[in-house]
């Protein structure tokens, strides 16, 4: 009994400290847009916002899989290839079958994903390979066989079904259908993070991995789990980038992982595992994606974007070090003895 | 009990048996090779087609501390791009080729200082991170550099370093570079108390920090090294292609982390040694080598290098799971 209102007092501290986070990025996200919109006018019109939720989309789901991943502690460096694998496979599909349905086709990327990441799954849990060099290699092996199957060549957008395209360019009610499957995608994946009993157990598994094992989670179903689920979104990914963009290539999303883990990173996601939301995720997704679109737009040439991320991460990273020490220390503070 | 165990069998696994299992496996691809080419078996074939794999080499050496200290560096291709870029643009603004390419060491060991100091500086930073984080910001800064010009037009005697040979003899000049650098890494590796404590620091960090390894510098010292060997390996890459692009050595990371391993360097840390590295590189071109007899393009060759990587490291986990499971319920 004793301990339990340190509890309480320790739950709302990390609360707020979250939502402290969360309130950071949207300050920076709306400091970023004025200073851009100063710059260039253009850049705070609705359909630039629209057209920036749009190329965020793909992104934005990819985070949430690598999200669960950086949760447990490891990551997954094959999205990319996952990706580009599943939006071949698609592109190929609609080019000599036009009359599949779009529907038809996300489902497809889903289980086409969810196989490829399961694959990487296994590796990690049951072949238990440290995750960085099993999915650096999946990386470089899924991205091989997109070259194999694909014998080179590209899928162009004149050999695509409107239809196909119309995931991203048809509108309901305003608004893409691109970001609706993005609404969708966040809406399970709060439910099943926040609510379900797996999902929690992916943050047990982050914590403490021993403790997990000890009070009865199958530790290696949860870590093959949270490779299957990223390779499923990166599947979905890959055919929503592919009506995107209208094209299916060899290097499509070539080192966009980068992309994904500088959004996590940006949104609170610990790399140490443990520590993550799908809210601060998704806040993570959009400033990448002003960011990458405000770049063109103040002049920056596209040759500063890698650097760029790459600092992002660094950046992002050491603050989330810096307000998770902070945070222990306040916690420590106010512990009752 | 159990760490007498994996002592023994350590010892067992590595001194007799890896070694000699890649042995075995170089002569067996040597003789399909020579099936598959009647020039195979050639002096100058062998030695020609060994060295122009070298540059690889140098970042296998200093990877192979980087991975027995149980930590991991993926942004050694980005720093030969930098490297070699920035060694480029200083010849071009007019600097003689031998300040361009003391550029180049400098270049490399400066990012790798930078990881390391990173790494070290901030607790919880893990090499993860910042080698991947670095990977972008490095080859981005080449790109920032150069966009997407190549610089070429070296003086002729820099394309010595990767095609010329030693004096009036057959033998690589690269060769001797690397083989140098192999002893006086095996020798930092096998015959000094520095190198115990990088195997102490790789087996059990924490018994390491109690015992007096200073884990910090010792991790500043390893990234340098690794960086500086991204600048050797710069060097002779940029000699064999004969300019220089912010795109060069792309994939690099995967092969070398992937020499390493096949070499008997365990991912987790502790384990590995020179001479299985380089019985591993030999192996490793010499795969390349016959894949490129039977015209498998590059594309498909980095599948099979990432499914050797994956095998090596996933099989004896697979076989001795069975065993740690037994041992775990004999403790219950």
């Amino acid at each position: 009994m004793m301990d339990e209102p340190a509890k309480t007092k320790r739950e709302v501290t990390f609360s707020r400290l979250l939502g402290f986070r969360e309130l950071g990025i949207i300050i920076f996200i709306v400091l970023i847009s004025v200073l851009i919109g100063i710059r260039n006018p253009r850049f705070l019109t609705w359909s630039n916002f629209h057209d920036i939720l749009i190329d965020t989309a793909a992104l934005s789901v990819l985070s949430v899989g690598m999200m669960l991943v950086l949760v447990t502690g490891g990551i997954d460096l094959s999205m990319e290839s996952v990706l580009a694998l599943t939006g071949m496979v698609a592109g190929m599909m609609v080019k000599q079958n036009p009359q599949l349905s779009p529907l038809f086709m996300l489902i497809l990327g889903l289980l086409l994903g969810g196989l490829l990441g399961s694959i990487t799954g296994l590796i990690v849990a049951k072949g238990r390979v440290v995750p960085i060099i099993a999915t650096l290699s999946m990386m470089y092996i899924y991205r091989g066989i997109t070259f194999i199957i694909s014998g080179g060549k590209w899928i162009n957008a004149y050999e695509m079904p409107d239809s196909f395209k119309g995931i991203a360019t048809e509108r309901f009610l305003g608004l893409s259908k691109l970001i609706y499957i993005v609404l969708v995608v966040y809406v399970v994946f709060y439910y099943f993070v926040n609510y379900t009993h797996t999902g929690r157990k992916i943050y047990a598994v982050g914590s403490n991995v021993e403790a997990a094992r000890v009070i009865g989670i199958n530790t290696e179903f949860i870590t093959w789990l949270v490779y299957a689920i990223s390779g499923a979104l990166s599947g979905l990914a890959g055919v929503m980038w592919v009506a995107r963009y209208a094209s299916a290539q060899n290097d499509t999303a070539s080192g966009f992982v980068m992309t994904i883990v500088a959004a996590c990173v940006l949104g609170g996601v610990s790399i140490t595992g443990g520590v993550g939301t799908v809210s601060g995720v998704l806040l993570g997704s959009i400033t990448v994606g002003i960011i990458n679109n405000a770049l063109p737009m103040i002049r920056v040439s596209p040759f500063w974007k890698m650097a760029l991320q790459g600092l992002i991460i660094l950046v992002a990273a050491i603050v989330n070090i810096a307000i998770a020490r902070n945070m222990e220390k306040s916690q420590l503070k106010r512990r009752t003895i | 009990m159990k760490y007498r165990n994996s002592l023994s069998n350590r010892k067992l696994n590595i001194v007799f048996k890896w070694e000699w299992l890649l042995a075995i496996l170089i002569i067996g691809i040597s003789i399909v090779n020579g099936r598959l080419s009647p020039h195979f078996w050639s002096y100058t074939g062998i030695m020609d087609s060994l060295a122009v794999f070298l540059e690889k080499g140098f970042m296998v050496l200093s990877m192979t501390l980087v991975l027995i200290i149980g930590d991991i560096d993926i942004s050694v291709a980005s720093i030969v791009a930098l490297s070699s870029v920035l060694m480029a643009m200083s010849y071009k603004l007019g600097l003689p080729m031998a300040v361009a390419i003391l550029v180049a060491l400098a270049t490399g060991a400066g990012c790798g200082y930078l990881n390391g100091l990173l790494i070290s500086l901030v607790p919880g930073l893990s090499a993860i991170i910042v080698t991947l984080a670095g990977s972008s910001i490095y080859r981005g800064i080449a790109y920032i550099l150069l966009g997407d010009q190549a610089i070429g037009g070296f003086p002729s005697w820099y394309s010595y370093l990767a095609w010329g040979y030693v004096g009036k003899t057959n033998i690589p000049f690269v060769m001797v570079v690397f083989v140098g650098c192999a002893i006086i890494y095996g020798l930092l590796l096998h015959r000094t108390a520095w190198g115990r404590k990088v195997y102490a620091m790789g087996i059990n960090p924490v018994a390491a920090r109690f015992s007096g390894v200073p884990i910090a510098q010792m991790k500043q010292i390893i990234f340098t090294l690794n960086g500086l060997m991204a600048g050797i390996a710069a060097i002779f890459l940029t000699s064999k292609l004969g300019s220089s692009r912010p795109n060069i050595a792309t994939g690099y990371e995967l092969e070398v982390i992937a020499i390493a391993v096949l070499g008997g360097v365990s991912p987790s840390g502790g384990k590995g040694g020179i001479v299985g590295v380089c019985l591993a590189l030999i192996l490793m071109r010499l795969l390349r080598y016959g894949m490129g007899l039977v015209n498998v393009p590059g594309q498909v060759m980095m599948v099979i290098i990432g499914i050797v990587l994956v095998g090596v490291v996933m099989l004896p986990n697979i076989f001795s799971s069975r065993g740690g499971k037994r041992r775990t319920k004999e403790i219950q």
